[in-house]
């Protein structure tokens, strides 16, 4: 009778050590191992190749783009993105502004890029230099600024529509992503009205998604965010986006850059 | 014209350890169109893998092989200083080489 009793102990100790390891730990495990063969690379490659190759009607480089630290300077510029650009009269992300570069220096026509359905043409040149140039500031600390004006309204109103509630579902971005230690399926939803969650969620894009084998720059993420809510497409390089990160990039100040990161 | 493949190899005691990123479309053949057209499969048929030019691993590939694949293996024998070859060829007769110096 004892002899029993010691074997159930043991298979209740070992049921114990396995209920540790949850499923998101799994996941993260999962993650890791594909982070060393991320497709994404393949893009930060040709996003490298695009920023010096001579292109457009102009026949020039995106070298002396400005992306707010000075031109040329890409190193650390991401994590200082979305800002006020003087120039642009406007505060833009990363990719609405390498449009507006593609336009002054190279002569693009930076409406029909806006235009131009996601994944294809020169949008998908502009999603693979927005992985290169985030992979440059790849374990930096966010630091964006909040000292113009038109930043904190900016900020506001990402407040605003990240609340707002609407559409057929009366949905909002909050719904799944003001809490904490929330997940849908088995995908962990980050809250993205503080760190770390803000950070995490914020500093993952560009990323690449195994499940469809693309590239999603922040752009794609937030226009397919707002699909999942039963909303319009606010289109690429919409106030509403860039006001969505200005919001998340401030509420994960200090938080790491991981992207270009993998996701499902 | 095919995007170059990222190559990296380390050798550590006898072996080295070699990682290559494709970057592919790998269409499988199975899939349809907006307009209900099936996508004809285009994918990589066949891997060579070389060592200082001597072929060292070959491998036929099909369909059910990812999008942009990842493919690991070992060579023994391998040091650093060596040259590692890697060519992929397509069911459209497209072919990409690379190569990559081991660490």
């Amino acid at each position: 009778m004892k002899k029993i009793l010691i074997v159930f102990g043991l298979i209740g100790a070992c049921a114990a050590a396995f209920a540790q390891k949850s499923s998101t730990d799994s996941i993260a495990e999962y993650r890791a191992m594909l982070q060393d063969g991320n497709p994404a690379e393949l893009f930060e490659a040709k996003g490298e190749d695009l920023w010096k190759q001579k292109r457009g009607p102009k026949n020039a480089s995106l070298e002396q783009c400005d992306l707010g630290k000075g031109p040329g300077v890409v190193k650390g510029a991401w994590v200082e993105l979305p800002r006020y650009f003087a120039d642009a009269a406007r505060v833009q992300d990363l990719e609405s502004r390498l449009v507006t570069c593609m336009q002054t220096l190279q002569g693009f026509n930076a409406d029909e890029i806006v235009k131009t359905p996601f994944g294809s043409g020169e949008q998908s040149n502009v999603t693979a230099l927005a992985t290169w140039i985030s992979a440059e500031s790849k374990g930096m600390k966010f630091k964006l600024s909040q000292s113009h004006i038109e930043e904190r309204k900016m900020y506001e109103v990402g407040k605003r529509l990240f609340f707002m509630r609407g559409g057929s579902h009366d949905f909002a971005c909050a719904t799944c992503h003001s809490q904490d230690d929330k997940r849908i399926r088995l995908q962990d939803l980050p809250n993205l009205t503080k760190n770390p969650g803000a950070g995490n969620g914020f500093g993952a894009w560009p990323a690449y998604r195994v499940s469809n084998g693309q590239m999603w720059g922040a752009q794609l993420r937030l226009n397919d965010c707002y699909r999942q809510q039963r909303f319009p497409y606010p289109l690429f390089g919409s106030e509403a986006t860039i006001a969505l990160g200005v919001y998340m990039g401030v509420n994960g100040l200090g938080g790491e850059a991981t992207a270009p990161a993998i996701k499902r | 014209m095919a995007d170059p493949m990222r190559i990296r190899a380390q050798a550590s005691g006898d072996k080295a350890t070699v990682r290559v990123l494709m970057s592919h479309e790998m269409e499988s053949g199975q899939r349809k169109d907006g307009n209900g057209k099936t996508i004809p499969a285009w994918h990589i048929q066949d891997v060579t893998a070389t060592l200082n030019g001597k072929t060292v691993m070959t491998a036929e590939w099909g369909p059910a092989v990812s999008k942009n694949p990842f493919l690991q293996f070992t060579i023994k024998g391998a040091k650093a200083g060596d040259k590692v070859g890697i060519t992929w060829k397509d069911n459209k007769g497209d072919s990409r080489t690379d190569e990559a110096t081991i660490s």
